[in-house]
């Protein structure tokens, strides 16, 4: 092997070789290096690989627009002022001129009519706070519903799972912060969902408006949960989500020469971070776009927040929609007792049902290891079809929660549609509950069918829409194999027998009941359901029968090789 | 054409208001004239004086008695289309107006025989165009406080509507005529509460139309109103257009790799 020295040495063969002068770049990242000890550190992590797919993506979407949320927020907190203060509003909005509101609310319509680029900034904070959360959710079934949840990585996911409850969080004090009709609206609701909390109800909503609703502690206090303390937490724990990213891992899908062991894609420089980089300008202009062109909280027609006034249309945020469905369809149920009463229209189905359906949603990977007795280590990703049950699991949840979040608009369901809006609301009642379940049985059944077209596509090839005709005048249509590394992709997954948990005998060899029996039992039983009907991929027997059924040519991987059927 | 229409409206009024000896006979005429229309047209509901007809349900009406309802009443709901209406159902719609003006004056002239109510407004008491600027910038601001107080509840921030009980609903705000703006104020149609002269005085009614014609004439500051109808439709663009796109550029990436697509040249 020869290499090309002369970069790097100048020799003229007679004399001993001297080394070329290093370059700028070289003796900056020396100097660097020497002091930060950044050198190994860089040379592991600039090779670190990223596989190529979509919907690894997804994540950097959250990552992106939280990075565009700073960016944004930080401009707007240089003109907000969190007062609750009462001052006449002198500003350029003269449909306003002269009316009541709070320093808040006089701030938020100066940053929008009064300071260059404000309503613009307004506009892509909120606009990007809708697209962080939305796009943690569409993160989070993806790695629900390939899998990638499954061990080493539950932590990484309930921290996902706290991002997501923080996020909300964030959103929900941003939406308040402005003290418009719409955000005063969404606090005194807070504040009526807090007092539902039987004993400490009240105690916790004197305790967070420093009094008697609404105060004057309120703002403030929002102001500071919403730029320091949730964006600090946001912060850490993002941090620690992308930490644990880089020690565990890409997972990946299967495929020739991608194994449990390796990651196959590309480093980090110079492919990924080009990916990676242009994805934040495209995820801050698509968001800039929105900005400019699309209105949000148009707080100039709400006008300042009073407690006397609402107005229809009176809804949260998207992701506080579906409780404000649960609220709006569950009957008006409360109950009495020793003086006092307990609004359970109001506990279940914002006190409760959120935080139930959240610890439900954090515990699912730790649900499913349990159920199938899995301890081993997974980076290679599995196909919603190959995980039936899985798969019809999240669309159930997702089901209910869309039928939650349709609940949520039944208003404007009912004049857009031209339905009456108790209709919806009955409806909604029964569909909450029937929904999910029919939606389980459908994606079960039908990630089983496309189990079953794998299958088929194994064993007799693709169609290739070539017909011929028999000496005895039957039809039939040539089938190819697919090639290796296709069928390699479509076979790499474990059997499901494999995984599946089956209890020991219920005694041992002493006739003693073993312990835990019960739990086992349950256990067992919820693993055949895991795992029952789903279809399991080709053996090897079941290749040689298919391709030498009938009197046809042998089929092998190569090229000339058909089959008829 | 909006002017046309007060115009004629007002004229028709000060033509046929019972002020005046000299045109008693023009008016009884109007009345008799208006009997026979509401006859034809109204009575089946309401009775042919008027006094209602109720169902053989308990509690279930056909058509409210019209008795002390008064023109102002008639000619919003002739005038925007609502009645006659095409078939009994939880509201009427606004449609095609199917009398002329002349036709719905003397409608209102014989259901206001019927029993005293509230007259036709005049242009003066709606029109805010003799309001000197700064006049009209204080109505503005003082009808948005009203506006946002009495009427946002069911019928949106921006006047887009809302919805009622029962498939019921508080129609869009959006280029209804002032006059009709006001005269709902002033008779309460259908759910509508009633806000007569007592609770929001003729100012007051004219401050709110002004706010409502102010926001309607300025820009949209923010772009696309998105249909004006609040948090919803902006999770829904937020999750079309944001996300979609968003997930659309990411398969755009993803699907553009460094490798060469070329046939590789073998040496």
């Amino acid at each position: 092997m020869s290499v090309d020295t002369t970069k790097v040495a100048k020799s003229n063969a007679t004399a001993a070789a001297t080394p070329a002068k290093p370059s700028k770049l070289g003796g900056a990242a020396n100097w660097a290096d020497e002091r930060l000890g950044i050198g190994s550190m860089m040379k592991k992590n600039i090779r670190k690989v990223f596989p190529d797919h979509w919907s690894f993506m997804l994540g950097e979407i959250a990552l992106w627009s939280f990075v565009t949320l700073l960016l944004t927020g930080v401009f707007l907190t240089l003109w907000f002022v969190p007062s609750m203060n009462e001052v006449a509003y002198q500003g350029s909005y003269e449909q306003l001129r002269g009316v009541y509101m709070s320093e808040a609310m006089v701030s938020t319509m100066d940053i929008s009519f009064d300071i260059r680029g404000g309503l613009l900034m307004r506009q892509m904070h909120h606009w990007a706070a809708m697209i962080f959360i939305a796009s943690m959710m569409v993160h989070l079934m993806r790695v629900y519903l390939t899998g990638a949840f499954r061990k080493p990585r539950e932590i990484n996911w309930v921290i996902g799972m706290l991002l997501l409850l923080l996020g909300t969080l964030e959103g929900f004090t941003g939406y308040s912060l402005p003290d418009d009709l719409l955000s005063g609206t969404g606090v005194r609701a807070a504040d009526g969902f807090m007092k539902a909390a039987p004993v400490v109800g009240t105690y916790m909503s004197f305790f967070l408006f420093g009094g008697e609703f609404p105060g004057e502690s309120i703002i403030p206090r929002l102001y500071i949960i919403h730029v320091l303390l949730i964006p600090a937490l946001l912060l850490g724990l993002i941090a620690a989500h992308m930490l644990l990213l880089v020690y565990h891992k890409h997972t990946q899908w299967p495929g020739p020469g991608r194994t449990e062991q390796n990651v196959v894609g590309f480093p980090m420089l110079p492919v990924y971070a080009a990916k990676a980089g242009g994805f934040f300008f495209i995820v801050f202009g698509v968001t800039a776009l929105m900005g400019g062109l699309m209105t949000i909280n148009p707080l100039w027609k709400y006008g300042p927040y009073d407690p006397s006034k609402v107005t229809a249309g009176s809804q949260p945020d998207w992701y506080m929609g579906w409780p404000d469905g649960a609220l709006r369809i569950i009957p008006g149920w409360e109950s009495a007792f020793w003086g006092v009463t307990l609004s359970w229209n109001i506990l279940l189905p914002i006190l409760i049902l959120p935080i139930l359906l959240w610890v439900i949603v954090m515990m699912l990977p730790f649900i499913e290891a349990w159920i199938t007795g899995d301890k081993r280590e997974h980076h290679l990703l599995e196909r919603p079809r190959n995980a039936p049950t899985r798969t019809a699991l999240l669309v159930a949840l997702m089901t209910f929660y869309g039928l939650m979040w349709a609940a949520g608009g039944n208003d404007l369901i009912a004049i857009k549609f031209d339905m009456s809006i108790n209709a919806i609301t009955y409806f909604m009642r029964g569909a909450v509950f029937v929904g999910p379940v029919i939606a389980f049985i459908i994606t079960r059944r039908w990630c089983i069918s496309l189990q079953r077209h794998d299958n088929e596509r194994l064993l007799h090839g693709w169609e290739t829409g070539v017909v011929s005709r028999s000496a005895d005048g039957g039809f039939s249509e040539l089938h190819l194999p697919y090639t290796q590394e296709k069928q390699y992709a479509l076979t790499a997954r474990d059997r499901d027998e494999e995984k599946t948990y089956t209890s020991e005998s219920d005694v041992d060899e002493n006739g003693v009941p073993a312990p835990d029996t019960r739990k086992n039992r349950l256990r067992a039983k919820l693993s055949k359901f895991w795992y029952g009907p789903a279809v399991q991929k080709p053996t090897a027997a079941d290749f040689h029968e298919a391709h030498h059924h009938g009197d046809h040519a042998e089929v092998g991987a190569g090229e000339g090789s058909k089959e008829l059927h | 054409m909006l002017l046309i229409g007060l115009l004629m409206t007002g004229g028709l009024y000060t033509a046929f208001s019972p002020a005046t000896a000299q045109e008693t006979k023009t008016d009884a005429e109007l009345i008799q004239q208006g009997r026979e229309l509401f006859l034809v047209g109204c009575s089946s509901c309401h009775g042919k004086n008027g006094e209602g007809v109720s169902t053989q349900r308990e509690g279930q009406i056909k058509g409210p008695s019209l008795v002390g309802v008064g023109a102002a009443a008639v000619d919003f709901q002739v005038d925007t289309g609502r009645m006659p209406m095409a078939r009994p159902e939880q509201q009427a719609p606004r449609k095609e107006v199917l009398y002329n003006d002349e036709e719905i004056a003397a409608m209102a002239a014989f259901v206001a025989s019927l029993g005293p109510g509230p007259a036709i407004p005049s242009p003066e008491d709606y029109s805010i165009d003799d309001l000197s600027e700064e006049e009209r910038v204080a109505a503005v601001a003082r009808g948005s406080q009203i506006f946002l107080t009495n009427c946002t509840a069911c019928h949106n921030f921006n006047g887009q509507g809302g919805a009622m009980p029962e498939g019921g609903y508080a129609p869009s705000l959006k280029g209804v005529e002032s006059k009709h703006i006001y005269q709902a104020m002033l008779t309460g149609p259908q759910s509508m509460d009633n806000f007569s002269n007592g609770n929001l005085s003729p100012e007051q009614k004219r401050d709110v139309i002004a706010y409502l014609r102010a926001i309607e004439d300025q820009p949209e500051y923010g772009g696309f109103t998105l249909g004006g109808l609040g948090p919803v439709s902006e999770g829904l663009f937020g999750w079309l257009i944001g996300i979609g796109g968003l997930v659309g550029f990411a398969v755009w990436i993803a699907a553009h790799t460094t490798r060469s697509t070329k046939d590789k040249v073998e040496a």
